[in-house]
């Protein structure tokens, strides 16, 4: 009898802790992904050596869309010296991200992932949710959200990754 | 006998609950739906305005909806 609540609290434990720990943390090696782009398909491992500002972002998603001025202008100031910013789009209906696209041009890497399969091996909790990586593959910042407070916090975030 | 029966008929019927069970976690990416205005608990902002300006006017009281109020009803 000891050993069965014994076992069933060491299973209850397990999914604790379990749940608390499956999420993309500072200092681990990102997820590998493979997805369409607007032209090929594109994996994270072709930008080794790039520090990339992954950004998931969805149509329906109003910060998402002050988000995308932000980025195009982060893309074009550190785009030289070593940045990538990526939009995964997280749409089940690739039309919505399009529709979204034609008001909110993006002059950066998009990619489409209408299975939700990439924003789950990241833990995405909120949308929009950026997570900045380095070089080497390692995560460097991972922030949920996009507030005009907030530009100043990330493009310093992404100054250090590019050690400028 | 009777009793069986019931016990069987409570056994029989147990599976049931498991449509009370949650649907599962809705993720962050799959909110889209969720989104949309019309699925908002109050649509439209001015007209929940009015009818709470009604509704504490109605009461003789105020606050209780966000707003601060000692509850004299004059505001």
């Amino acid at each position: 009898m000891k050993l069965f609540f014994a076992r069933g609290a060491v299973l209850v434990l397990a999914t604790l802790l379990g749940l608390s720990a499956w999420a993309v943390e500072v200092g681990e090696t990102a997820p590998e992904f493979d997805l369409s782009g607007r032209l090929a398909a594109v994996k994270l491992s072709d930008y080794k050596g790039k520090t990339v500002y992954l950004d998931f972002w969805a149509s329906w998603c109003g910060p998402c869309k002050q988000s995308f001025p932000w980025m195009n202008e982060m893309q074009a100031r550190y785009g030289a010296k070593g940045l990538r910013v990526v939009g995964v789009n997280v749409d089940q209906k690739t039309d919505a991200a399009n529709a979204f696209l034609r008001s909110h041009p993006a002059n950066f890497e998009l990619l489409f992932d209408p299975t939700g399969k990439t924003p789950k091996s990241y833990a995405i909790k909120a949308m929009p949710t950026s997570v900045l990586i380095g070089p080497d593959g390692t995560v460097l910042h991972v922030h949920s959200g996009f507030k005009d407070d907030e530009r100043a916090m990330l493009e310093q975030q992404i100054k250090q990754a590019l050690r400028l | 006998m009777k009793n069986k029966a019931m016990g069987l008929l409570m056994l029989a019927l147990l599976p049931w609950l498991g449509a009370c069970s949650s649907p599962g976690q809705v993720h962050a990416w799959e909110k889209g739906k969720l989104a949309k205005p019309g699925m908002a608990f109050d649509g439209d902002p001015l007209d929940l305005r009015f009818v709470q300006h009604i509704y504490t006017s109605k009461e003789n009281s105020s606050g209780g909806q966000g707003v601060g109020g000692g509850g004299c009803g004059c505001n």
